[in-house]
C-alpha cells in the first residue's frame, strides 16, 4: 500500500483541481509551500515522488496528474486529468451541444493543417455550417474566448493552437478519433501538431520545435535521425526554464522582445 | 442506525412506510428509506467490487462537477444520474465516497438540508492564515462576499440590504454601476452568492415598497470560520478581537461546535 496522503498532498491536489494545469516551476514552488503550510517533511527535487503518492490514491479514481510539454515554450506542466474520459467530456459541463460541436471541427482543422493551427476565418466558416445549431459571427468569437480563458487554446495574431492543457488531458481521446491521421513527434512519441519535419519526401518524420532544440543542440550539421538526410530548417534555441522561485524573474536573456531569427521559424 | 429500523419493518408495509415519507421527496428519493437488508446481500452479490469501485469513482467525479460551480448536490440527482441501479447499495457506495474524499481530496461531504437531501462540499484543510473563506484561490469575488459576510456578522447576524448597497459603494462598487471585475454586483450578490449558498436573501414581510435583508447562508456557516473572521476585522481596525464582546462570544461558540462536528 502506498503512504497515506498527508495535509500537504491535499493542499497540492486541491489547487491543482482549481487550476486544471500549471507549470513545472509553479508546480515545484507550491509543493515546497504545501509542504511548509503543514509542517511535512520538504525535500527539493522530489516532486515526482510527492506527485507519486497522490496519484496512486487517485489511481482508485480513475484521476491522474499527468505531465506533458507544451509545443510553443517547450516547458513542462502538469495537469490534473480524467483518466476514463474516452470523448471531450471534460468540457461537456462548460459548453453548449454547438460549442462542443465547433471545438470538434476546430480541433479538426489544426489536426489536419501543417501548421498545427486553424485560422479564425476557417472556424468562422464551420460556425457558420454547424450541424447543432450555427453560430453567429459574434457568439462564435465569444465562444473561442471562453475557449482561449479556459485553457483550452492559445490565440496569437488570429491563429488558434491547442493548449498544453488541452494536448495533454484530451491525448487519448485524439490518438482513438485520428489514429493514423495525427502526427507524432519522433523524438519524444507524443502528439505533435506545431512540428518541423523532414523533407525527405519518403522520409517526412515530425519532430516538434522544442525537441528539435534540445536533439540538434550545437550541432553544426543536424541530420535527421531517421534518414540522415541535411535537416534544413532553423534549428530554434532550447527553452529557458524558468527559476525555481514561483514569480518568473525578468529575463536577461533569450526571451527578450526583439524579434530573433528563431522565432520565425516557428511558425514556419 | 433508524435505517436499518426502518428496513425491517419496510418489507412488512411498503405502502404504509410511502405516505409516512415526506411528500416533498420524489420516488427516487423515497426509495433509499425501503431497502431491506436482503436487497442490500443480494445487491453485493450481483456487483463484483471492481463495479462498485467504478460506482464510487463516478459519484465522486459527479460531486466535484457540480462542487466546481458551487452548485448544491441533491441526493436524488446522484441517485437518478450516477447510482441508478446500485441503489440498494448507497448507504455503502455514499460512506465510501465520504471517506475518498476525507483521505484524498481533504474534503468533506456536508448535509445542509436534512430534509430535501442537499450536500456541499467543505474543505476540511485547516484555512491559511488570513484566508478565512475558502474559495477559489484568487477568486476576486471572495474579498467582496467577505466585505458583506463581515458585515453581517458584526451587525448581529441580519441586515437590511440598504446597509450592504451602502458599505459597497463606500468600497467604490455600485450595484447600480457595472464594475469592472464583477459586472452586475446586484446580481453577483443577490443571485450567485445566494444560489451558492453564501448568502440569504429574504423579503422582509409586510414592507411597503418591498425591502430585502442579508443573513448568512448555509454554506458560510458550515465554511466560513467566524474567529477568523473577526481576527481579520480586528486587524482592520486595529482592535483587540475581543473588545466585540458579543460577537467574540458568538464568534468562539461557533468554533467549538464546529471542531466537534
Amino acid at each position: 500500500m502506498s503512504p497515506p496522503m498527508g495535509d500537504s498532498h491535499k493542499r497540492f491536489l486541491q489547487t491543482m483541481m482549481s487550476n486544471g494545469i500549471i507549470s513545472a516551476s509553479r508546480a515545484a514552488a507550491l509543493h515546497k509551500h504545501c509542504c511548509e503550510t503543514h509542517g511535512a517533511h520538504y525535500v527539493a527535487d522530489r516532486l515526482e515522488e510527492f506527485i507519486n503518492i497522490i496519484n496512486a490514491h487517485l489511481q482508485s479514481l480513475f484521476m491522474h496528474i499527468r505531465k506533458g510539454m507544451s509545443e510553443d515554450d517547450g516547458l513542462e506542466y502538469y495537469a490534473l486529468v480524467n483518466v476514463t474520459e474516452t470523448d471531450i467530456t471534460r468540457m461537456a459541463s462548460d459548453y453548449a451541444d454547438n460549442e462542443l460541436e465547433l471545438f470538434r471541427k476546430t480541433m479538426d482543422l489544426i489536426v489536419d493543417s501543417e501548421s498545427g493551427s486553424a485560422s479564425s476565418t476557417d472556424i468562422l466558416n464551420c460556425a457558420d455550417s454547424l450541424q447543432t445549431k450555427k453560430l453567429k459571427k459574434k457568439e462564435t468569437e465569444h465562444v473561442l474566448n471562453k475557449f482561449v480563458q479556459d485553457k483550452w487554446l492559445n490565440e496569437k495574431d488570429g491563429e488558434y493552437t491547442l493548449s498544453v492543457r488541452c494536448i495533454v488531458e484530451m491525448e487519448q481521446y485524439m490518438r482513438t478519433i485520428y489514429q493514423d491521421l495525427i502526427k507524432v513527434c519522433h523524438v519524444c512519441h507524443n502528439i505533435a501538431l506545431q512540428c518541423q519535419m523532414c523533407e525527405n519526401p519518403i522520409c517526412g518524420i515530425k519532430v516538434h520545435l522544442p525537441c528539435v532544440a534540445r536533439y540538434f543542440r550545437a550541432r553544426s550539421d543536424p541530420r535527421c535521425p531517421e534518414c540522415s538526410d541535411f535537416w534544413p530548417h532553423e534549428i530554434p534555441e532550447i527553452p529557458h526554464s524558468q527559476s525555481q522561485s514561483s514569480q518568473s524573474l525578468p529575463s536577461s536573456s533569450r526571451e527578450s522582445t526583439a524579434p530573433t531569427p528563431s522565432r520565425r521559424s516557428r511558425r514556419s | 442506525m433508524s435505517q436499518k429500523k426502518r428496513a425491517v419493518s419496510a418489507s412488512q408495509s411498503k405502502t404504509q412506510r410511502r405516505s409516512q415519507v415526506s411528500l416533498d421527496e420524489d420516488d427516487e428519493a423515497a426509495n433509499f428509506s425501503q431497502i431491506t437488508s436482503s436487497q442490500v446481500q443480494r445487491a453485493r452479490e450481483n456487483f463484483t467490487p471492481d463495479q462498485i469501485d467504478r460506482k464510487v469513482a463516478e459519484v465522486v467525479q459527479f460531486i466535484l462537477i457540480k462542487d466546481q460551480k458551487k452548485i448544491p448536490i441533491r441526493r436524488a440527482d446522484i441517485g437518478k444520474h450516477v447510482i441508478k441501479e446500485y441503489k440498494a447499495i448507497y448507504t455503502e457506495i455514499m460512506n465510501r465516497v465520504c471517506r475518498k474524499f476525507d483521505q484524498v481530496f481533504g474534503l468533506k461531504l456536508v448535509e445542509i438540508d436534512p430534509k430535501s437531501h442537499i450536500y456541499i462540499l467543505i474543505n476540511k484543510l485547516e484555512p491559511i492564515h488570513g484566508e478565512p473563506v475558502s474559495m477559489r484561490p484568487g477568486n476576486p469575488k471572495t474579498g467582496l462576499l467577505f466585505v458583506i459576510l463581515s458585515v453581517i456578522f458584526m451587525k448581529g447576524g441580519v441586515i437590511k440590504e440598504n446597509l450592504v448597497w451602502n458599505t459597497l459603494k463606500k468600497l467604490r462598487v455600485d450595484p447600480g454601476e457595472k464594475h469592472d471585475e464583477f459586472g452586475d454586483v446586484k446580481k453577483v450578490v443577490t443571485d450567485e452568492f445566494v444560489r451558492q449558498k453564501y448568502l440569504e436573501y429574504v423579503k422582509i414581510p409586510h414592507t411597503e415598497p418591498v425591502e430585502y435583508e442579508f443573513r448568512w447562508g448555509l454554506r458560510a456557516e458550515k465554511e466560513v470560520s467566524k474567529l477568523k473572521l473577526l481576527e481579520f476585522v480586528g486587524e482592520l481596525f486595529d482592535q483587540d478581537p475581543q473588545s466585540w464582546t458579543q460577537q467574540f462570544r458568538e464568534a468562539s461558540a461557533a468554533e467549538t461546535s464546529s471542531q466537534r462536528a
